[in-house]
């Protein structure tokens, strides 16, 4: 194009407002696809969940008759969903109580300076990265019946004759849940804790150094109070996470041995899908939603208090 | 109350050497100041000194005992960063008794000794807040207070008015400087402003490239350059550097006058000086030029009183006396002496 060609083409453009100026159609359309996901996949089925809680819809009568809260109340006779309740809140608690000691910990060595150490903090993130159900399998056969790699080591020192039977016993089966649940859950609290960690200044702990702090002191009183928010943000994942899984109990133990390692997602889904009645299913699932909202605002008031600092 | 020296000290970063055999040594109680443009060494160097960084080669000694590798406590040092690093989660009392607390104090003691640093800086009304509630002026104070607290033998200060606004860090120079001739505590002052090393240090050390360039009092450092970066890195304006065919000629704005001011016993140089632009700046008018008979690329700054009647555009007569030039090699930038 010539120089007048383009003169005569910028003077010809009057100055005009592209359709990506206008703030009302970018906020509506950046809005939309979030608002349709959330309405589709949360809320309708949420509302569909509660519904179903006080009817007595199952999958051989699917019409929602409206019993009030006759559902519930059979939900509640059941003793299978008090044990599954009483897991949930005790493998949340113990699991990530040990979370937090380990991803800490952990997160404590990964911020040192060592060889291989991108080797390390690559085989820490494994756990996390591989999908919740193959990881769980390849833990089934470790903790296998008869072949468990576990057992054959105990033997070959001499500290175990026959088989431990992990998941064939009440206690070693919950303790199994809980110790494959923490070993998945911990590279991501070890992860954010790492972030929280590395976002303290290098001055603040060279001031500790020269104030004679030595690694104790520095680490429960500078390091770890200075964390405590993030340590905060990697529970809260951490407990909806636990709160919310059926998987590892599916893959492990299906809720045995005999409903001993129940969780109330598990037991929803039972109840639910494969017993077929749904509606004491949502009613089952629906006592998960108390612990959710107070996670949530939990976390909400984290995210303001990060923000101010 | 010590003094502190560091001998043949090398710090190397990979093939960076950041420090480089640096000999140096303080006086009982001196305000020292380390100067130098960014990356010249100087705040590695007093990491080294205070233990925060391990020395490649070279011996560090603090009231005559050697201090290589011993952590910071053992050293009985402390130090002020830029940020002043307080401890966020930490009320003011509780991070000046920070020091005390590691040194096992009981707790009687700390509170006198936390009240006691705390009075002495002017901030024992804010020991119950927290830091991010206080000024930058106040956030200084109490990283001062807590420094001060357990008595060491060495300050060391990074920086720490370079985070203070203009005004407050004129007055802040003030406190620190009165502070320091109270306490008289050997203090090592590292800064890249020239303004502050020359109206505060006791002796100057101005480091370029991890080397000590120069080493003397603000006095020595400005009328006795030892090498065009001293020259040219102290004053404002610089030092005038003229190129000649031997040896390069320096001299002082305020030094450079009309010809009609000096007298015989001065023995001027004369120079030829076109004005190009002329500066009021209240106090004192700048004159930018050149100089006949040099580079026409190297410009010249003279500082005349504002009453002068110098015109833009005009050449005029300028002179020197003879005892205000400098004169350095060309090729080294080092500083030519006797043959003057």
């Amino acid at each position: 194009m010539s120089d007048e060609a383009l003169a005569a083409g910028v003077a010809s453009r009057r100055p005009r407002r592209s359709l990506l100026d206008s703030e009302r159609l970018l906020a509506v359309g950046g809005l939309t696809p979030a608002v349709v996901y959330i309405v589709a996949l949360v809320g309708f089925p949420f509302v569909l969940a509660v519904l179903m809680a006080f009817s007595d819809v199952t999958v051989g009568d699917p019409s929602l008759d409206f019993v009030g809260l006759e559902t519930l109340r059979q939900v509640l006779e059941d003793p299978v969903f008090w044990r599954a309740l009483r897991n949930t809140l005790f493998f949340t608690v113990v699991s990530n109580a040990l979370v937090v000691i380990l991803a800490t910990a952990l997160a404590l060595i990964l911020t040192k300076d060592f060889k291989f150490k991108w080797l390390i903090r690559l085989l820490v993130l494994l756990p996390w990265t591989t999908p919740v159900s193959l990881a769980t399998i390849s833990w089934l056969w470790t903790l296998d019946t008869i072949f468990s790699p576990i057992d054959w080591v105990l033997r070959q020192l001499g500290l175990l004759e026959g088989n431990m039977i992990w998941l064939g016993q009440p206690r070693l089966a919950l303790a199994s849940v809980i110790i494959v649940h923490t070993w998945r859950i911990v590279p991501l609290a070890a992860v954010i804790v790492m972030a929280g960690m590395l976002a303290i200044p290098t001055e603040i702990r060279d001031a500790s150094d020269i104030d004679g702090a030595g690694f104790w002191r520095r680490t429960f009183e500078i390091e770890i109070p200075l964390m405590a928010p993030i340590i905060g943000v990697a529970v809260l994942f951490g407990v909806i996470l636990s709160v919310t899984d059926m998987t590892v109990v599916h893959v492990l133990t299906r809720g045995g041995p005999t409903n001993y390692t129940q969780v109330l997602a598990s037991w929803a889904f039972y109840k639910g899908i494969e017993g077929g009645d749904l509606a004491q299913g949502a009613g089952t699932a629906l006592f998960l939603l108390p612990v959710l909202v107070a996670v949530a605002a939990l976390i909400l008031r984290f995210a303001r208090r990060t923000e101010v600092l | 109350m010590s003094v502190v020296e560091v001998r043949g000290l090398t710090k190397e970063f990979g093939d960076m050497v950041a420090v480089d055999h640096v000999d140096l040594a303080s006086r009982e109680g001196e305000f020292l100041v380390l100067l130098g443009p960014s990356g010249c060494g100087k705040t590695t160097l007093l990491r080294m000194i205070a233990g925060l960084e391990e020395p490649t080669s070279g011996e560090i000694y603090i009231g005559g005992e050697k201090m290589n590798g011993l952590p910071p406590r053992i050293r009985k040092v402390a130090m002020v960063f830029q940020s002043y690093a307080l401890y966020p989660h930490m009320t003011v009392a509780r991070n000046i008794a920070f020091p005390l607390r590691a040194e096992g104090v009981d707790k009687a003691e700390q509170d006198k000794r936390v009240r006691w640093a705390a009075e002495l800086l002017g901030i024992d009304r804010y020991l119950d807040r927290r830091p991010r509630q206080l000024s930058g002026g106040e956030r200084q104070r109490v990283a001062l207070a807590r420094a001060l607290v357990r008595e060491p033998n060495v300050f060391l200060l990074d920086e720490p008015l370079s985070n203070l606004d203009a005004k407050l860090r004129a007055a802040a120079r003030d406190d620190l400087l009165e502070f320091q001739r109270r306490v008289g505590i050997t203090t090592i002052y590292v800064t890249h402003d020239q303004v502050e090393a020359m109206g505060m240090g006791d002796r100057i050390a101005v480091m370029r490239d991890g080397k000590i360039r120069q080493f003397g009092t603000p006095e020595e450092i400005y009328s006795d350059p030892a090498d065009t970066f001293v020259a040219t890195f102290i004053g404002s304006p610089p030092m005038n550097l003229l190129e000649g065919e031997h040896r390069v000629v320096g001299f002082r704005p305020e030094n450079f006058k009309p010809i009609g001011e000096f007298t015989e016993r001065d023995v001027p140089s004369t120079f030829r000086f076109h004005v190009n632009r002329s500066e009021y700046l209240g106090s004192d008018r700048f004159l930018y030029g050149v100089v006949e008979g040099y580079d026409e690329n190297t410009k010249v700054i003279a500082r005349v009183p504002v009453g002068s009647t110098i015109a833009e555009g005009a050449t005029y007569e300028f002179g020197v006396a003879a005892a205000d030039l400098c004169y350095f090699d060309p090729r080294t930038g080092k500083r030519l002496r006797g043959d003057a």
